[in-house]
């Protein structure tokens, strides 16, 4: 079974659930930026949440298919054809051989997962499949995928369903925030400009950091830090004083100033902006970051149960 | 020896980093209760930096309270703990012309020969403080303060890989080809990293660098 790439679109990358445990060696975990959409993809195919799947920076691609298969796309809502007929996101779809998926470009959101039923199989690296852009490993080639790659697809641990749905998850303009190390460094007008601003994604954002436009903050002192660990979520302020929202392939070490860090359970919503839109921020305690990801979890969960298929 | 102050701060709900002084008894110090916190809370993933080691975790799983006791405990008994000396490895490298396009640039700014820019770097030893920035990359302490220049105004879209270069106070080797903004005096065939090997890095913390001279 395979996928022939017909156009990739702006970048399509092999993605998994990363490879985390590598950082103290400088490896970045990587790995699909919005991980629920790759979690309930991969459910809706009767795949193991963490199956390498195409993440669709943008929309764009064209993609045919060698044999019968079971596919489903989430993550950002995109209009979708499969020969010419509509195709619906969140839900498993049945695709025969020598048909072919074009995907229109994003209309709400930014990254859209393609899931097929027995994962994208490429060789795992360094215990994923997920494609380092930067360092040119995992993933196909460890690059992104380019028109005539053919993508083998791994056999299904069971026959799989078309037809199951779910409904995609909300989104706003809000990313839930902690106070970061540095926030105390930022003078009290600074705070004030950071989380009243209405913030838009600049067009300069990647599979490393969400880039914002908007006022110009300035931080007391240099910023200037000795380098020191960075994960995905957090807000990095820089020189140019324009905050960076740390996404999956974020390096590992960063030396600046750190005002805000993103909660866990809203990482995949910074990943889905997409040019031009607004973000804003809003303050939470702790212990509402950890209900949030409790409640995340218990989403995927029930999700998960509910698709489970008697055998 | 007097204790270094210490701070402990909230990297988000997922992230506690211990900060002390980047001075290299204190990254003794942090070597120690890095390899310590790795045997005791193995779920935790550790992460050293300059001056600061980080533990990041499911905090729906293990205690925020927990990670940070384990931090203070493992600090306070890295005093006098025992940390192996690491290895001594040799980088050899091409100093100059096509391989170092910079060192012109920096013989001139600090107002020395090319000879003696050469001399100065491979005359020192460096410790590997810790791993970051790019896999395999090390940043390294020990640069000689008289060839410490600053970075080039103008970052280069992409530096090959093996480029062995100065920013500031620091010199260290490319890892990767990426971009970047340090001045480069050489190049070295070393591979630095390598995921199909079993250890994927050259390098670690602890290790110490001499950098010789090839032509």
């Amino acid at each position: 079974m395979s996928l022939t790439v017909l156009k990739p679109g702006p970048q399509t990358t092999v993605e998994d659930l990363g490879r985390p445990g590598y950082r103290a060696l400088g490896v970045p975990a990587g790995g699909a930026c919005d991980t629920p959409a790759l979690r309930i993809g991969n459910r809706l195919v009767g795949n193991p949440e963490g199956a390498a799947a195409l993440e669709v920076t943008l929309g764009g691609l064209q993609l045919g298919f060698e044999q019968d298969c079971v596919f489903a796309l989430t993550g950002a809502m995109v209009a979708a054809q499969l020969d010419g007929i509509p195709v619906p996101g969140w839900q498993s779809v049945r695709a025969s051989a020598g048909s072919v998926l074009c995907l229109g470009y994003a209309n709400a959101g930014a990254r859209i997962y393609l899931c097929v039923a027995g994962g994208i199989d490429v060789p795992p690296v360094l215990g994923s499949r997920a494609t380092a852009l930067l360092a040119g490993l995992g993933g196909y080639a460890g690059r992104a995928l380019r028109a005539g790659d053919v993508l083998r697809v791994g056999k299904p641990d069971q026959p799989a369903r078309a037809g199951a749905a779910v409904r995609a998850p909300q989104r706003g303009e809000v990313l839930r925030v902690l106070p970061g190390p540095e926030w105390p460094q930022l003078a009290r007008t600074q705070q004030k400009a950071l989380l009243g601003a209405v913030w838009t994604l600049s067009p300069d954002s990647n599979r490393m950091g969400a880039r914002l436009a908007g006022p110009t903050l300035a931080l007391d002192g240099s910023g200037e830090l000795a380098s020191h660990a960075v994960l995905p979520g957090v807000v990095q302020l820089p020189p140019s004083g324009q905050p960076i929202i740390l996404l999956a392939d974020a390096q590992t070490t960063g030396g600046y100033a750190k005002p805000l860090v993103v909660i866990a359970a809203d990482l995949w919503r910074a990943a889905q902006f997409s040019p031009g839109e607004r973000v804003r921020f809003a303050e939470v305690s702790g212990q509402g970051a950890l209900a949030a990801l409790l409640a995340q979890r218990d989403w995927i969960n029930r999700i998960t149960r509910s698709l489970a298929w008697p055998l | 020896m007097s204790e270094a102050p210490l701070t402990i701060q909230a990297l988000g709900e997922c992230a506690l980093t211990l900060t002390v002084g980047t001075d290299l008894p204190s990254q003794r110090r942090l070597w120690a209760a890095w390899h310590a916190l790795q045997q005791r809370l193995p779920e935790v993933e550790w992460v050293l930096g300059m001056g600061n080691l980080s533990g990041r975790f499911d905090p729906l799983v293990t205690a925020a309270r927990l990670v940070e006791k384990a931090l203070e405990g493992a600090w306070t008994h890295s005093l006098g703990g025992k940390f192996g000396e690491g290895r001594v490895i040799e980088i050899p490298v091409r100093y100059g012309g096509e391989q170092g396009p910079d060192l012109a640039v920096v013989a001139a700014l600090l107002d020395l020969a090319e000879s003696e820019v050469i001399e100065r770097h491979t005359a020192a030893e460096y410790v590997v403080y810790c791993l970051g920035f790019l896999p395999g990359f090390a940043y390294l302490g020990g640069l000689d303060a008289r060839i410490a220049v600053p970075r080039r105004a103008e970052p280069r879209r992409r530096v090959p890989a093996g480029s062995v270069g100065i920013a500031g106070n620091q010199t260290g080797v490319y890892p990767l080809a990426s971009p970047g903004g340090w001045q480069l005096i050489g190049r070295s065939d070393i591979q630095l990293f390598d995921p199909y090997r079993e250890t994927p890095v050259l390098l670690a913390p602890g290790d110490t660098v001499r950098f010789v001279a090839v032509p």
